[in-house]
């Protein structure tokens, strides 16, 4: 078991309890969540194969070009997990750029789909390098609306160091479980703003035998290594 | 009107400077690079371009054409971001009009529509609203009264598209899983441009009828441009170019001008042969 596999496993249960919505997993893991979620305790989720299709295990299962998945975006069957450059203590996500928009440090991505996702449907992060360049104060340009802009739900971030949610009165953002052999001092240091840490922190859960045989399936040549900052 | 055949610097022709130019296709897939490729062969400048965009941005702007892009993001997919599109705006040589992507949709349509906006909820609290301070935002006159962001139509002087098949009347094909918005942009332009892989009669265009995506009164002229596509995909014909992909984005902008962009386009089909 690597803390690959443990990242796998907390993205799959951003989808828990979802049904038979649309799951928009963005990059290698949360896709390997979204699938272990599926083959496992959310067999009602929707996946598409990153073009116009739906895919089952077996095979299409439906059509689903671009035009369509906005307005599931807008009907609310969707449930996305991006990833961030940045994000604040309420959830607020850029993935446009840094710096002064008017002339950015570094252009990346540009607001993509964020905006529309986020006051529509459940959202979830999947930060890969959990630092506070990305956990920040404020965020250089609003993409994914937070909690204090009235997001629709922001349900879990997951990182290489720990799951965060906001489960707090003000919803602000909450660490809620550290994974194993990470230190809570760890994830403090890594958060560029002051994180809710209740007085115990449990364990992020392990893998089970069976789910790491799926991971195994779904990822035999075991990308999702390649995918995590080397320690 | 049977024959609305023209060559790409024919389309060219037709178009002028300060133009608000829509591109079809999605990041770095079905563009229509041999339209693109001849306005970089043109003087055309001052472009204001309406893009889900890829490529098609990335050598405009490396060629000095575009003033404005109005987009969501521009991306080449494999490579999730464009170097020239990211050099512009980090250098200040262009202006941004930076909008949800379902706005950009939602904009497209409501020009189809010929409505002046459409409500939308994307894009309401997020910095987008912030970047754009023309953007008004208009509220239920139902009982509901939700406030919704009112999107403006995105009207445009013309458009591009590429797809798969095409006669010469100007209906137009598409043989892959994803139509994106290549109708919509037609039905939003004044002026609307379909280039094709194929030019075959009429009777030639089988297979599903809902493939049939344009018919001959959203489009003004056809070009025939094999390989037009190139190097984003145009599936089932052909997929992407991902080494040329990659030699684009590592090639300093002047080298690969000189190297594939100087001649015509029979010349651009034999370099990259």
């Amino acid at each position: 078991m690597s803390i690959a596999d443990v990242c796998v496993v907390a993205c799959a249960e951003a989808w828990r309890g979802d049904g038979e919505v649309l799951a928009s997993p963005m990059g290698v893991i949360p896709t390997l969540g979204a699938k272990l979620a599926r083959a496992t305790f959310s067999p009602g989720l929707l996946l598409s194969d990153g073009e116009a299709f739906l895919m089952h295990e077996n095979g299409i299962e439906g059509w689903m070009p671009y035009r369509q998945v906005f307005t599931v975006v807008a009907s609310g069957r969707r449930h996305v997990m991006m990833g961030a450059s940045q994000i604040d203590r309420y959830g607020n996500q850029n993935i446009s750029c840094i710096g002064d928009w008017a002339r950015p440090k570094s252009q990346l991505l540009g607001v993509r789909g964020a905006p529309g996702n986020t006051i529509n449907h459940p959202t979830s992060y999947f930060v890969p390098n959990h630092s506070p360049k990305v956990f920040v104060e404020n965020v250089d340009m609003v993409c994914g609306i937070g909690y204090d802009r009235g997001a629709f739900e922001i349900r879990v971030v997951v990182t290489n160091l720990a799951v965060l949610d906001f489960d707090t009165p003000s919803h602000e953002m909450r660490l809620r479980s550290v994974h194993p052999g990470v230190a809570v001092e760890a994830v403090v240091e890594a958060t560029g703003f002051k994180l809710s840490i209740p007085d115990s922190v449990p364990i992020t859960r392990e893998p089970t035998e069976s789910e790491l045989a799926i991971i195994d399936r779904l990822d035999p040549s075991k990308q999702r290594e390649s995918q995590l900052p080397r320690p | 009107m049977d024959d609305k055949v023209l060559t790409a610097d024919e389309v060219v022709g037709e178009l002028s400077d300060g133009m608000t130019i829509g591109i079809g296709g999605w990041g770095s897939r079905r563009k229509p690079m041999a339209l693109v490729r001849a306005i970089l062969r043109s003087d055309l400048k001052d472009l204001t371009l309406v893009s889900y965009g890829g490529p098609d941005v990335g050598l405009l702007m490396a060629a000095g054409r575009v003033k404005r892009v109005v987009c969501g993001f521009v991306s080449l997919d494999s490579i999730p971001l464009e170097p020239h599109f990211r050099r512009g705006r980090q250098e200040g040589t262009i202006e941004l009009t930076e909008l949800d992507e379902g706005m950009l949709y939602w904009g497209l349509l409501a020009a189809a529509h010929r409505l002046p906006f459409l409500p939308i909820r994307a894009g309401l609290r997020s910095d987008v609203m912030r970047v754009n301070p023309e953007l008004r935002t208009v509220r239920s006159p139902y009982p509901d009264d939700e406030e919704f962001v009112a999107m403006p139509a995105l009207k445009l002087d013309a458009a591009l598209i590429h797809l798969n098949r095409a006669d010469a009347r100007g209906n137009g094909q598409y043989l892959g899983p994803d139509p994106y918005f290549d109708d919509l942009f037609c039905l939003a332009a004044e002026k609307r441009y379909l280039s094709c892989e194929r030019l075959v009669p009429t009777e030639e265009l089988t297979g599903p009828p809902q493939s049939l995506l344009v018919n001959r009164m959203m489009v003004d002229a056809v070009v025939h441009t094999p390989n037009g596509a190139h190097f984003t995909s145009c599936v089932p014909d052909y997929g992407r170019d991902e080494d040329f992909q990659r030699e684009y984005t590592q090639t300093p902008w002047p080298e690969f001008h000189a190297k594939y962009l100087a001649g015509s386009e029979a010349d651009y089909q034999a370099a990259i042969a």
